[in-house]
């Protein structure tokens, strides 16, 4: 059955994600999708769905909704807040890691979020006609999400209604990304490099400017010295996320989902798909350190994130919101003093 | 830097997400018929060979083909099965298509023409008879969705790119810059030399395939002037006309 979400406020730089445009980067299509599959995947899995399913991907001020067709159930996932107003006028607060069953006529109003990448997934997920095989938002060539920009007022978005509304809610523990260095392979053009540059690197401290989207962060710190200023050029070859380039004047530029999918200068190293969601949740001045790992380290540290994940999920409990009529309660208990759940949800 | 291709093809590792296998550090067609020869290999080996079934996409650039591949796979059985195929990569003639695609040069679509025509001593005219003799090859898409890297412009044609870069280049710009020739798919900032313009789209994201170029293919340019320009982007609009309508047989 299908459900339908009107974008009453677009808010700043919200747009429609999925796990990203795959196959066609050898047309020029940049490969786009979440900045933050991990944060992505624990707001499809609070509302039932498949890690990716599209969502959509909160970088400013969050979006106001409001539900055309529901039930629909709606979770939210990294630093940000929504209020819920109910369309009989009653107001609720959907924290992040939980989720929230709403009604036709109810309102969702997303907070600002409080710095990196946050997520809002909706149940069925955002069933845009996907585009190249995926409705990721790609602003550049203006494909996929809503006519490949983000979110606007008037805009609707499809969705899946509930079959009937569970009166269940589900929340788990907010994700916690891995801590210490940013893991990284060298090259491959580490040899455009002067001797030693490569370990400056990995001692250094580098800040996230504020020179920085969904292309890439520019970043602030010790400035790399190449071979010669002949090796600070390469002709262009294929980058992916998560390449570190560096030109002429020797500060490195981390690419992220959005960019080119070639580029001119010499790339040092390239961070492993497994820290790739830490970026996202980068803020203006945060410290980055790298480390150094190689292939077979970088798989293992793969597959250790996607057995955490299975774990997380696992860790999802369900609870009886506030607020909501108990059933259950109802007919079995105390009319009078068991007909509504006002305590703070509770874990089964 | 060397300008000899290497003895035999690195393989270098591009994060854990990718291999790309290096031929040479510099633009050179027959570097490129190498790249071109093992993707084609590698596109044959998707079908049937095991340690290529996680491969997700592969791109051709001037001088190396990377190849992309999905997190569940092996990437280590892969890489080495693909330094092994790049060893028996040998450059072909290329086996890309042949397109014949129309290019209006009227004054306003070439602002840089008479620059370009007075920087090496000829006539607008000359350049754009030149231009249309040169059978282009496209190395490489990229930048932008469906923009082609062209090399085969004529020495006498080598230009700078523009000391300050255009903010804002018309859609389906032609333009030259270095070695190169390249056509922008959308309005874009950019500093390369505009000569014309054609009134075909070079990325349709309804299309299959979308880009109208890929690394392979050879172009040439064939002058329309205004009235027939305006015609032929009037029928791809309505749909009379095809962009497929474009390809030419192999020159003889």
């Amino acid at each position: 059955m299908s459900g339908w979400l009107d974008v009453v406020d677009g808010g700043l730089g919200n747009a429609i994600q999925d796990a990203g445009r795959h196959g066609y980067r050898h047309m020029g299509v940049a490969v786009s999708g979440f900045l933050d599959p991990l944060f992505a995947a624990c707001a499809n899995a609070l509302v039932g769905n498949a890690g990716d399913a599209a969502a959509i991907e909160l970088r400013g001020l969050g979006p106001s909704l409001k539900v055309r067709q529901g039930p629909l159930r709606v979770a939210l996932t990294g630093a940000l807040s929504a209020s819920i107003l109910r369309h009989g006028g009653s107001r609720q607060v959907l924290e992040a890691w939980h989720s929230a069953t709403l009604e036709s006529g109810d309102i969702l109003k997303c907070g600002p979020v409080d710095g990196g990448t946050a997520y809002l997934a909706v149940s069925g997920g955002i069933e845009v006609a996907p585009q190249l095989g995926s409705r990721a938002t790609y602003q550049r060539a203006a494909i996929g999400g809503i006519d490949g920009r983000l979110l606007a007022s008037g805009d609707a978005l499809p969705c899946r209604r509930l079959a009937r509304n569970e009166y269940r809610e589900y929340r788990a523990e907010p994700w916690q990304h891995a801590e210490g260095p940013i893991r990284l392979i060298p090259g491959p053009q580490v040899d455009h490099f002067a001797d030693g540059e490569l370990e400056r690197l990995l001692a250094a401290v580098y800040r996230v400017t504020r020179d920085s989207d969904r292309m890439g962060m520019r970043l602030d710190g010790p400035a790399l010295t190449h071979r010669s200023p002949a090796h600070a050029d390469i002709v262009s070859d294929a980058v992916t996320p998560g390449t570190l380039q560096v030109p002429g004047n020797g500060l490195p530029i981390l690419l992220l989902a959005d960019c080119q999918t070639v580029g001119g200068y010499p790339k040092i190293a390239t961070v492993i798909r497994a820290d790739l969601p830490r970026l996202a949740q980068c803020r203006t001045g945060d410290e980055l350190r790298f480390a150094a790992v190689d292939l077979p380290g970088a798989l293992a540290l793969q597959r250790r994130e996607t057995e955490r994940l299975a774990r997380w999920k696992n860790g999802i409990g369900s609870y009886l919101p506030a607020g909501y009529l108990d059933e259950t309660a109802l007919y079995t208990c105390n009319l009078i003093d068991g007909m509504v759940r006002a305590e703070p949800p509770i874990r089964d | 830097m060397s300008s000899l291709p290497y003895d035999s093809p690195r393989l270098l590792a591009l994060g854990d997400g990718a291999w790309t296998v290096e031929f040479a550090r510099h633009i050179d067609p027959a570097v490129h018929g190498r790249v071109m020869a093992l993707d084609a290999l590698v596109d044959d080996a998707r079908r049937h060979d095991p340690a290529f079934s996680g491969v997700a996409d592969t791109v051709p650039t001037f001088r190396s083909l990377t190849v992309y591949f999905r997190p569940e796979s092996d990437p280590l059985a892969l890489g080495e099965r693909l330094l092994a195929l790049a060893q028996t990569a040998e450059a072909t003639t290329l086996t890309g298509r042949h397109w014949l695609l129309p290019a209006c040069f009227d004054a306003d679509f070439a602002p840089d023409l008479a620059a370009v025509a007075e920087r090496h001593g000829m006539t607008p005219a000359a350049v754009i008879e030149r231009l249309c003799q040169t059978a282009f090859r496209v190395y490489m898409i990229g930048f932008m969705p469906g923009f082609p890297y062209m090399g085969g412009l004529p020495a006498s044609l080598h230009t700078p790119r523009l000391s300050t870069p255009r903010k804002l280049v018309p859609a389906r710009s032609i333009a030259i810059a270095g070695e190169m020739c390249a056509v922008y798919p959308w309005q874009s900032p950019g500093g390369w030399n505009l000569l014309g313009q054609t009134p075909l789209d070079l990325f349709v994201a309804g299309d299959e395939p979308p880009a109208l170029l890929a690394s392979g293919d050879c172009v040439r340019w064939q002058a329309v002037d205004r009235a027939e320009y305006t015609r032929i982007e009037r029928a791809l609009t309505t749909g009379d006309l095809q962009r497929r309508h474009f390809l030419s047989g192999e020159p003889a």
